[in-house]
């Protein structure tokens, strides 16, 4: 059996701007959770999830001793902090974006 | 050089990780850190355009808080013999180093040491011709007035500084981690091709570079990832061995917190490859970097690595990129979502219709998931339940008189907007427009000079 759940509940995320790129990491609490984020949170699932956002290139790095993905996005960032309309120009807010998502962990 | 002491450790802090940030955290940990190096952060990408603007407009091109930040750190570092550097040069080092003379000896601190580090400025090494490292096309596409451009120094020139018998060493553009590696390479004789030890005393340096980012700030979720006394982070510190292995940690008695979480999320931000952290001193490796809990806010961080540094050394370059108008205003109570959005497209239509502009005009109802947009879709029947909603209207545009119609527009919307709109404000900024190229580092020729309190 298994159950939706927020991410959230599972990881931390910290995210950080360069020029256009974002870089988005994702931290899991526990190894159970490292191994249901990896297999779900994908570039793919970004991108088909938030098609506005994530327009270009996302690469994915993985660091599984520390239970850490680290997301770098393109042109995520409507220019980046010094040509983006967006309030918030340095996408600090994204981790969030990310941890609103839902994955399916063991019930 | 130091001797060769295996046991022997030094201990880094951190009071800044930009140029806004609080100044008393800076002032405790000179007081009671027992510090060998105090560092101070405070030059992003955008801060170095914005003092370039400065300068042309009659302003001093160094950091604005120079003063504000040394005052109180200088005689309690002199005191315990605690050595000073920071990015706080800006768009003028040679400038914040008089400036910081002035200081020293308005406090009775002559004979203060000061190394002021130049050659960051290679405005006149560009040539149009330069392709862009961040977008398509050369420096020559960009079309906009060039503002000023800045190459990332690495740690070398600071180590000289140092090496002259420096208490402060005020650089202008640097690579945020040479702040800290720097003190290593002088302080344990690590050689500039020592790449595993480069890349573990960058490690320290990128750690501590944001100063509260790792004691607890950007960090505290309430009911999630509590921290206890926000309000009174202490900022870090490391105690950095021979081998680069170090302890981040705060001083007893500050608010925040420092653990394994703090200091992952902050290892990670803004880096791209974790194996391949480009600095101009080092290409770095974390992929191997392994950290434990060491005691209450003691956190261990070993095993960060490095191959050869990059060949190239990254150039800033700013250009002027027009205004930026924004304005806002507040609808509150049933309807508010409803009446906001009314309150955007009349603005909208205003823009283009009357006042002819062509600039792309972004629409924001704040409280709606308006950060996350594009990307966040708000429920419609939340945005209609919504008890107060703010609108917010910006553009950039070249014509600095379209960017101030737009905020005035806003603030008309006090009587001419749909009903209930109160706390209209608007602001008219400057714009800057940044891009990257890459520089042979043969072309870059950094210059230290001491001066004297």
């Amino acid at each position: 059996m298994t159950r939706m759940a927020r991410l959230r509940d599972l990881a931390s995320a910290r995210a950080g701007d360069k020029g256009d790129t974002a870089s988005i990491a994702v931290i899991a609490d526990s190894r159970e959770a490292y191994a249901a984020i990896k297999s779900q949170l994908t570039p793919e699932r970004l991108r088909a999830e938030f098609p506005d956002r994530f327009r270009g290139p996302v690469r994915r790095f993985e660091l599984p001793a520390l239970m850490a993905l680290n997301f770098v996005a393109e042109r995520a960032l409507d220019g980046g902090v010094n040509a983006s309309l967006n309030l918030d120009a340095h996408g600090k807010a994204l981790s969030y974006l990310l941890l609103g998502m839902e994955i399916e962990v063991p019930d | 050089m130091a001797e060769m002491d295996a046991a022997r450790q030094v201990r880094i802090g951190c009071g800044a990780g930009f140029s806004g940030d609080r100044t008393d955290p800076a002032e405790d940990l000179a007081q009671r850190g027992a510090l060998d190096y105090l560092f101070f952060e405070c030059l992003a990408e955008r801060t170095l355009a914005a003092a370039h603007v400065g300068m042309a407009e009659g302003r001093p091109g160094h950091d604005p808080h120079l003063s504000r930040r040394l005052t109180p750190v200088l005689a309690p570092c002199r005191e315990v013999g605690t050595r000073i550097l920071t990015n706080m040069g800006s768009a003028d080092p040679a400038a914040a180093g008089e400036a910081a003379a002035g200081i020293a000896r308005g406090l009775g601190l002559q004979g203060l040491k000061i190394a002021v580090v130049t050659g960051d400025d290679v405005a006149a090494a560009l040539t149009p011709d330069m392709p862009l490292m961040d977008a398509e096309g050369t420096l020559g596409d960009v079309g906009l007035p060039m503002i000023g451009a800045n190459a990332y120094l690495g740690a070398a020139p600071l180590v000289e500084g140092l090496e002259a018998g420096a208490d402060l060493v005020i650089t202008g553009r640097i690579a945020d981690p040479a702040l800290a590696l720097a003190p290593l390479m002088h302080e344990f004789g690590w050689a500039e091709a020592d790449w595993p030890r480069l890349g573990a005393g960058t490690l320290v340096g990128h750690l501590l570079e944001c100063a509260s980012q790792i004691t607890g700030g950007y960090f505290a979720d309430p009911g999630r990832k509590d921290v206890a006394g926000m309000a009174w982070l202490g900022y870090p510190l490391a105690e950095v061995g021979a081998d680069g292995a170090a302890v981040i940690t705060k001083l007893p008695d500050t608010g925040g917190l420092v653990s394994r979480r703090t200091v992952l999320e902050q290892m990670l931000y803004e880096v791209h490859d974790p194996a391949r952290y480009l600095t101009p001193d080092v290409t770095a490796d974390f992929s191997g970097v392994e950290i434990a809990q060491a005691g209450e806010d003691r956190v261990a961080v070993r095993g960060a690595s490095g191959t050869a540094r990059p060949d190239a050394l990254k150039v800033t370059v700013g250009f002027e990129g027009g205004w930026l108008g924004e304005g806002e205003i507040s609808y509150a109570g049933p309807g508010a979502a409803a009446r906001a959005r009314l309150a955007g497209e009349v603005i909208r239509t205003r823009m283009v219709e009357l006042h002819g502009c062509q600039d792309p005009i972004r629409v924001d109802l704040l409280g709606l998931g308006a950060l996350l947009s594009p990307g966040f879709a708000p429920d419609p029947d939340r945005e209609a339940q919504a008890p107060e909603v703010r609108l917010r209207v910006a553009l950039r545009s070249r014509n600095r008189e379209l960017a101030e119609t737009l905020a005035r527009e806003v603030e008309a919307l006090w009587c001419a907007g749909p009903a209930g709109g109160g706390g209209a404000r608007g602001r008219v900024t400057r714009s800057v427009v940044t891009r990257s190229v890459l520089i042979d580092r043969a072309q870059v020729r950094p210059q230290v000079k001491v001066i004297t309190a």
